[in-house]
């Protein structure tokens, strides 16, 4: 129980997806500066991020390890979990439409967010259990959440600052990002085993 | 035929360089960017995906059915990205160690969907092999450019090999090394500046370009009159600069 503790702690602090291993950042570069849809977008991924971990476990412990083709790892994981945004997105559209007009239009973007593929592949590597594979997705998701709708309404008062023109649009964007990162970096010196 | 191909490089490589005009694919950008040798490595595979991508994409491109198009674009990328992966194991297991799952993750690199949306669907085999070429050698020197301005500061040497050893030492020991520019913290700062000159430069350019057009379309004014204009903008540009 605590090494699952310790799992989603370190995914959410010590090891941010964004602030420390960098996945994920075209959409956290590219979202709009509205809180409320950074949120969207962060359920969505969530979502996303939790079945997919499970769903990748599955294929390749199932699958892939018993054939021997560990190798055909990366090709696998992606066409799994572009089948599953596929099902989701009309799995909601059936049944919760609700849901699916919040967080719909986020769902196709998702295929191709690297924190995805990312989570599933740290996941292998780590040699995680069923359990610890659903808790690092979810908690790295919600890591990525977090750092989105916090930049989101960082960039909403950036709009009334006034950068030297060069400056305006990415780069401060990115310079506010190192100051965040740097945040988190303080908590790189925290050890749990 | 010549001039095409000297267009598309420029393209690629300055004008719509992926990584500091067109923005994209910037995982890779911030995390293999600790040296230059990851930097080059990093490149050299995505260079190599690029080329065999566009390529295959590109001779597939009347055969797929446009609905499903995306998913086998990604299908054909993540082949070549198992295969780029599997030869760095075997040849190259520093770099494999030092890029980790940047090399599989390449799968997912918007440059390489992008180039495969935007160009290779539409275009004949040979422009979009030049293409591939073109744009990775484009986000090659974008990865470069980064990595030397951190592992300059970041630790003084330059082209240490991936495992950290090695390397020639150019700022000596006089030189604290500024470790935190190979933190996350020193990566994002990095590239925020280097995007901040590049949108300089190309204001700048912009302007004098415009100046430099203004003048002619008056008439009546010599050729040698223009170039003293321009001569004068530039002096002010200068001394706007040094305020």
């Amino acid at each position: 129980m605590t090494d699952i503790f310790l799992i989603m702690f370190a995914a959410i602090l010590t090891e941010n997806f964004i602030f420390s291993r960098f996945y994920g950042i075209c959409p956290f570069l590219g979202v709009s500066d509205k809180p409320s849809t950074a949120l969207g977008m962060g359920m969505a991924v969530t979502f996303v991020m939790t079945l997919s971990s499970a769903a990748t476990y599955a294929v390749y412990y199932l699958l892939l390890e018993p054939l021997g083709l560990e190798y055909l790892k990366t090709i696998a994981f992606i066409l799994v979990i572009a089948s599953l945004v596929q099902f989701i997105e009309m799995f909601l559209k059936k049944y919760i439409p609700t849901l699916y007009s919040s967080l719909g239009i986020y769902l196709p973007l998702i295929t191709t967010n690297c924190a995805v593929l990312g989570a599933a592949l740290v996941n292998i590597q780590e040699q995680n259990s069923f359990v610890e594979s659903v808790a690092f997705g979810f908690a790295s998701a919600l890591g990525f959440t977090m750092a989105i709708v916090v930049f989101a309404g960082v960039r909403a008062k950036m709009q009334f600052s006034d950068p030297p023109k060069a400056f305006r649009g990415f780069p401060i964007l990115l310079i506010a990002a190192s100051l965040a990162a740097m945040a988190f970096s303080g908590f790189s010196g925290m050890k749990f085993s | 035929m010549k001039n095409s191909i000297g267009k598309q490089f420029k393209e690629g490589i300055i004008t719509n360089n992926p990584t500091f005009v067109q923005l994209l694919g910037m995982c890779p950008t911030l995390a293999t960017t600790t040296s230059v040798i990851n930097a080059l490595g990093m490149g050299a595979a995505v260079i190599v995906v690029l080329t065999f991508s566009n390529l295959f994409i590109s001779l597939v491109r009347n055969i797929i059915p446009k609905q499903i198009r995306i998913a086998s674009y990604i299908v054909i990328i993540s082949g070549f990205v198992t295969a780029v992966e599997l030869l760095i194991k075997a040849f190259f297991p520093a770099i494999d160690a030092a890029l980790g799952l940047f090399i599989p993750l390449i799968v997912v690199n918007c440059i390489i969907l992008a180039r495969a949306e935007a160009f290779a669907s539409k275009n004949k085999p040979i422009p979009s092999i030049i293409d591939g070429i073109a744009t990775g050698i484009g986000f090659t020197f974008a990865l470069t450019c980064i990595a030397f301005v951190r592992e300059l500061l970041g630790t003084g040497k330059i082209f240490a090999a991936a495992d950290g050893t090695g390397g020639i030492t150019i700022l000596g020991d006089w030189y604290p090394a500024a470790s935190i520019f190979l933190l996350p913290t020193g990566a994002f700062l990095t590239l925020g500046f280097i995007i901040a000159l590049v949108q300089k430069i190309s204001s700048v350019a912009e302007e004098r370009k415009k100046r430099a057009e203004e003048p002619i379309l008056a008439e009546g004014i010599e050729e040698t009159e223009i170039t003293e204009i321009i001569e004068e903008a530039e002096v002010k540009e200068g001394e706007a600069q040094n305020d």
